[in-house]
């Protein structure tokens, strides 16, 4: 019932924007293309959730300009994802499209975006060949590189010591990429890799295997329900709190209400917690759980990011979308992050701090993301010397 | 390998077995006396599940959980026979997998629009949590008492069809179910009641899974890929070969994927091995299927016919 209400809300909102618009001059118009719906579709509500509530705090306008959101679920395909993508640039005239939940359909809608001299400011998807070598002058990314969460655990473990670490993900491309990115920054001894069959419900039989195995840490990628699933097992198996369990994108904002207590003691790497100590997110938390009744993940927060860094590059080139102009503002990145320090590489995706964050239990006795330390601080992902551009 | 770990990994395997069987025992009757593919089935197990875990959250009782998911299960299996699968008993397979399917999207989507498209969660009830010794092994009580309850609905079903009038004419039923209709049984009736028998089965199953699973929509999808071959492994409409196929299932399902790796690493290198392990272990028991079908069509314990 929630659900429903937060989404006819946030439509309300939507509507009530655009009803806003046409009495002023010509809106700005911005595409929004996410995952909106199918198990995954969280995560797109909160981009698109945190991208509204960071216009409304600037007051239903970015740099001085009202603007209309056109919000599209990919529905994680990356046909439709292009298809979408064409009709916000061909038909709506959007100059700018922000979003992009998954990898698959960033891949599939990057080129078609940005040949077209429209911005793309990527609010999650960081896949690494548009990182690397097929880096572009109109993409900017408030996200990270795909490997960039593996590489801050494989670097907790290494700060903690552990010399045998056992290493489990599902069997397809990104869980291949966490492994080696752990890897690139861990240099003990991966006592076992383990790849499961992708949404494989019952893993009952990897861990008592990896009990066997006697490690000092265990290291798994098991995004969306996988790792409620993994998480909940390792717990019934004892483990959790007795072997570390260290994870990327494993227990997140969209999961730890379907763990709660469960979840206490899991060790996650992560650019961003709720719980970070600067004025900027304090009233991004505050606000997004008053309206939402839900706390903030961290694609929640980039997604907020993104309006913030568009809301400074307007200001700076007074409202103006030209391709150098506007590129140039955009890379100065004059806003403040809610997750910390903020800047951009020549690859166009940040440098900032990767932080341990736990589930732990907040002020108010809840299971929450807790910031513990900073992992890797002023990170840029190893691929931007690939990137042409400067 | 040590002995605690085969034996753990044994009662893992058996611990998927009677899942599978809670699954299996109904589909595979409607599957043989109605000749009925029902690939909705799996979404009995999901409403078990999201039924199981609503009431568990509202009242704290796993009874009341365990009550509303059979319920739950047999009304609306009862429901979709009724409304659908009445309707198809005589066209042919095609217009009924299209059916059904169509009902999976229609389950998925309404288990989205009530629950949210979010894992939904049930705690382990604390009684059945902790560990339990076994054989001077340690497991997970709440998985044993999976084994336990699996092991108690065979049971029933066991008494159920070979004691009673009812199971006589199911029984009868899944050898000629034209004979038992012309002997004046209303096979409707029957058809019905099976239909609901098996749905309440898999809410049990549902709901023996909710503590360990993540409740999601999509969530039967995966489980009926292993149902379907356990059925045709058993023999189709054999309620007894279910079980022994599902307990072996099970326990090749688990034993591949905890072993294969390993044993793959004495003969090819380690990074090819660990490629292949998976690979090859989600493919045991479709190799198991072929194997059986090459060289038993009628499956291993097929319904003997008179």
């Amino acid at each position: 019932m929630m659900k429903f209400q937060v989404k006819s809300f946030s439509i309300a909102c939507a509507m009530a924007l655009a009803s806003m618009g046409s009495h002023a001059q010509q809106p700005l118009k911005i595409g929004f293309l996410g995952t909106m719906s199918g198990p995954a579709g969280a995560l797109g509500q909160d981009q698109y959730d945190a991208f509204m509530l960071g216009i409304e705090h600037l007051g239903g306008k970015l740099g001085n300009n009202a603007v209309q959101v056109l919000k599209e679920d990919d529905q994680l395909k990356p046909d439709l994802g292009v298809e979408l993508a064409k009709k916000l640039i061909e038909k709506e005239k959007v100059s700018i499209i922000t979003g992009v939940t998954f990898s698959n359909v960033m891949m599939a809608v990057h080129k078609p975006i940005t040949d077209s001299g429209v911005f793309l400011i990527g609010t999650n998807a960081g896949p690494t060949p548009i990182t690397g070598k097929g880096c572009s002058p109109m993409y900017f990314s408030t996200s990270w590189n795909n490997d960039s969460l593996h590489e801050s655990m494989g670097a907790y473990a290494r700060e903690q010591g552990y010399k045998r670490v056992y290493l489990m993900a599902p069997n397809y491309q990104a869980g291949k990429d966490a492994i080696a990115g752990f890897k690139t920054q861990y240099k003990g001894a991966a006592l076992d890799e383990v790849y499961t069959q992708i949404n494989q419900p019952d893993y009952s039989a990897e861990i008592a295997q990896m009990q066997a195995a006697n490690p000092d840490a265990v290291y798994v990628f098991y995004p969306g329900g996988m790792g409620v699933n993994f998480v909940k097992q390792y717990q019934q198996a004892g483990l959790l709190g007795k072997l570390p369990l260290l994870s990327a994108a494993t227990v997140d904002g969209t999961t730890l209400p379907a763990l709660k207590d469960i979840a206490l003691g899991v060790i996650t790497g992560s650019p961003y917690s709720p719980d970070l100590d600067n004025p900027q997110n304090k009233k991004f938390v505050d606000d997004f759980r008053k309206k939402f009744n839900r706390v903030p993940s961290l694609y929640a927060a980039q997604s907020y990011d993104a309006a913030m860094l568009l809301n400074s590059a307007l200001l700076k080139t007074q409202g103006k979308i030209e391709r150098d102009a506007f590129r140039a503002a955009l890379k100065q990145a004059n806003f403040k992050s809610v997750a910390g320090p903020f800047k951009f590489n020549n690859n166009q995706f940040p440098i900032r701090n990767y932080y341990r964050v736990d589930v732990a239990k907040d002020s108010s006795g809840q299971a929450a993301l807790v910031y513990k330390s900073v992992v890797l601080k002023d990170h840029a992902d190893p691929h931007a010397s690939q990137c042409a551009m400067n | 390998m040590t002995t605690t770990l085969f034996l753990i990994q044994l009662l893992n395997g058996l611990q998927l077995g009677v899942l599978l069987f809670m699954l299996s025992a109904g589909l595979t009757l409607v599957f043989g006396i109605m000749s009925f593919v029902n690939l909705a089935h799996g979404c009995l197990y999901m409403m078990g599940a999201y039924f199981a875990a609503t009431a568990y959250a509202h009242t704290e009782s796993f009874w009341v959980a365990g009550l509303a998911a059979c319920v739950g299960g047999a009304v609306l299996a009862g429901l979709v026979e009724r409304v659908v699968a009445q309707r198809l008993y005589m066209r042919d397979h095609l217009d009924q997998v299209l059916a059904t399917f169509g009902l999976i999207l229609i389950f998925n989507e309404i288990a989205r629009w009530i629950w949210g498209a979010s894992p939904y969660y049930m705690n382990v009830p604390p009684a059945l949590s902790g560990t339990t010794d076994i054989f001077g092994v340690r497991y997970s009580t709440y998985r044993f008492s999976i084994i336990v309850a699996g092991l108690l609905a065979a049971l029933g079903c066991y008494v159920l069809i070979s004691k009673t009038r009812i199971g006589m004419l199911i029984r009868a039923g899944s050898i000629n179910p034209t004979m038992v209709s012309a002997l004046g049984v209303n096979i409707r009736l029957l058809n019905a009641l099976i239909f609901s028998l098996g749905g309440a089965l898999a809410g049990l199953a549902g709901l023996m899974s909710s503590p360990i699973l993540s409740v999601q929509p999509g969530m039967g999808e995966p489980i009926l890929i292993l149902v379907m071959i356990v059925i045709v492994i058993g023999g189709i409409g054999s309620v007894h070969g279910a079980f022994f196929a599902a307990l072996m299932v099970g326990v090749i399902d688990t034993a591949g994927r905890a072993f294969l790796p390993l044993i793959l690493r004495e003969f090819i290198d380690r990074s090819s091995a660990q490629a292949a392990g998976p690979a090859i272990a989600s493919m045991l028991t479709c190799v198991f299927m072929a194997a059986v079908l090459a060289l038993r069509p009628q499956g291993l314990f097929p319904v003997k016919n008179g």
